[in-house]
């Protein structure tokens, strides 16, 4: 993690090359985080990636729940020769969740994406192929989402498959 | 129309039609299902495969079948009863899974672990790591058609859960490690447990090379198959032993070290092709760096608490209960609650048996996680997939499978 100096660094050297790209930044128990507009995500990442952070170790989906805008798309950078990380987070609204893709940039957030869309029902615009990955295709719902109750999952048998074939 | 027979219309569509591999070609393109239960998937994983003959075009993982909504059930628990839940995510890892959580937990709570519950982590951990490089090894050269290895290395697999049952009770899924450092202190005569371990594994591991390594038919198979690039690797996020075959020496022991893991001298393998052959040899040679890893380990095992000091996170000694009032009261509100964790977020790493694990802990300031997320490497590991057996033969992607060692749990969580 750079230390608090460093990311106000980096945030100051981000603040001079586009002044709203960044909303905010924080550095908490060891934990390096800028804020960003979610419409400028790509110019952000393709920066950070520039300056060393060239490595995308994780890309997740929160839910804050009741704040506002509620969902937020976190991406864990890592920079392999300064062993340095930082966290950049995006937060959109459940009105309008859309935000767009770093497949281009990443190949490897392809899955990543698709779960996090899978699971909070975060749009990425231009990704390849984003339909859900862990979740069967026609579930209803995203069910990581704070207000999505736990329980009470109907199992799927044969037994109670309605509609399904020219005998029922 | 339900939703139900809706999915099952859209089943039928899929087609698995033979079509001509280019203008003007001859050949015909065929597209098999594979999986999602066969035994060379390694769990619950299915692929469909673009062949032209022998040759793979094209294979895109379908995964899923295996989600059990892990990372939603660790939000309905205590800190300290999610830890059971996400060791069953990699069920090969499971103290790595612990690890990650509590090291992200800890993070959040500013919590010092003791030395010597550090030292005992990283003896559970790369003993753990001994026993999933074990099954790895067994169930990869059963893959390639060797019988015998697999019998040995699950003898050795034996030989490790036995320890993991002296020291925690379990043999499986342990959750020996407890957020403030492990459960429990070590049993007597564990030490010389392990010492006994240590002391007979080199030549099984030898053993073990030998019946690969100077097999002409294993060399043949795993040479020059299944390759990846270094770059392509980093760009798919590729970790781990994968990586290192590839010749790119990360490894966050090393690089960034956690549980004191710096204060251990060992090295790190690497391979210089990223063929199937390196990833075998970066594997076997991280065996002999593990039992140097547990050697030092118990060697310099500190005295001293196994367990965090702070009572408002760590369950009091059983026998303060009976004569202090504080304690009990700690202990009640332990149990039944469970420890609060201050507003926040982290993001803990540690390399796992296949590469980086990462634990992503939100904390709302309740006793309960708003949001667990694992960056499980198999996850990651499995979209290098379709590179690595582009253009190969269809018996080589199942090699190249078996070498990529996905673990579904993990995949699907």
């Amino acid at each position: 993690m750079p230390d608090a100096a460093g990311l106000d660094l980096i945030a100051e050297q981000l603040a001079a090359v586009d002044g709203d790209c960044l909303i905010g930044h924080s550095f908490e128990r060891g934990r390096a985080e800028l804020q960003i507009d979610p419409a400028k995500n790509i110019q952000v990442l393709q920066w950070l990636s520039d300056r060393g952070y060239s490595f995308l170790a994780s890309l997740h989906g929160v839910d804050y729940y009741p704040h506002e805008p509620r969902l937020g798309v976190v991406y864990e950078l890592l920079d392999m020769h300064e062993v340095d990380r930082i966290s950049v987070k995006a937060r959109v609204s459940v009105e309008s969740p859309d935000i767009a893709s770093v497949v281009s940039l990443w190949p490897g957030g392809n899955a990543d994406e698709r779960e996090v869309y899978d699971m909070f029902g975060v749009v990425f615009v231009g990704h390849p192929d984003l339909r859900r990955i862990l979740m069967p295709e026609d579930y209803e719902g995203f069910p990581q989402r704070r207000d999505f109750p736990v329980g009470g999952e109907p199992v799927l048998f044969t037994y109670n498959e309605q509609g399904y074939g020219e005998d029922r | 129309m339900s939703t139900v027979s809706d999915y099952r219309k859209r089943e039928e569509s899929v087609t698995y039609s033979t079509e001509p591999a280019g203008p003007g070609e001859t050949h015909e393109l065929l597209t098999i299902n594979f999986g999602p239960v066969h035994p060379s998937t390694h769990g619950v994983l299915r692929l469909y495969a673009t062949l032209e003959g022998e040759i793979v075009r094209d294979v895109q993982p379908v995964i899923g079948y295996l989600h059990t909504g892990i990372e939603k059930t660790a939000e309905d628990k205590s800190y300290w009863k999610a830890i059971p839940v996400v060791e069953r995510m990699d069920y090969l890892s499971y103290y790595f899974n612990a690890m990650a959580f509590c090291g992200a937990v800890e993070e959040l709570l500013v919590l010092e672990v003791p030395k010597r519950a550090q030292y005992l982590r990283v003896i559970h951990l790369e003993l753990d790591r001994l026993m999933s490089h074990m099954v790895w090894i067994g169930t990869f050269a059963l893959d390639l058609g060797a019988m015998s290895p697999i019998f040995y290395c699950f003898r050795q697999r034996e030989l490790l859960l036995d320890l993991f049952e002296m020291s925690s009770g379990q043999r499986m899924h342990t959750r020996y490690f407890q957020v403030g450092g492990v459960a429990e202190d070590i049993p007597q005569g564990f030490k010389q447990k392990v010492q006994q371990y240590l002391d007979q594994a080199p030549a099984v591991f030898d053993q073990l090379a030998d019946l690969l390594e100077n097999n002409e038919i294993a060399l043949q198979r795993l040479r020059g198959t299944g390759v990846i690039d270094e770059q392509t690797a980093l760009s798919l996020g590729v970790t781990g032993p994968l990586l290192r075959a590839t010749g790119n020496p990360w490894d966050l022991r090393k690089a960034a070290p956690y549980s004191s893991y710096e204060d251990f001298d060992f090295k790190i393998p690497v391979g210089t092709v990223g063929d199937n052959y390196d990833r075998f040899r970066v594997r076997h040679a991280e065996l002999y760096e593990s039992l140097k890893i547990i050697q030092q380990a118990l060697d310099g095992l500190p005295e001293g608490p196994y367990i965090a000091d702070d009572r408002k996170v760590v369950l009091p000694p059983r026998h303060e209960l009976a004569t202090s009032m504080e304690a009990l009261i700690h202990h009640f509100k332990l149990v039944t609650e469970g420890f609060r964790v201050p507003a926040g977020e982290s993001y803990y790493p540690i390399e796992s048996p296949r590469g980086e694990l990462g634990c992503f802990v939100r904390a709302d300031g309740s006793a309960k996680p708003a949001r667990v997320h694992m960056r499980d490497p198999s996850f990651h590991n499995l979209q290098a997939l379709a590179p690595m057996v582009r253009g190969g033969y269809i018996a080589d992607f199942i090699a190249t499978l078996a070498a990529l060692d996905p673990i579904i749990g993990g995949v699907d969580r």
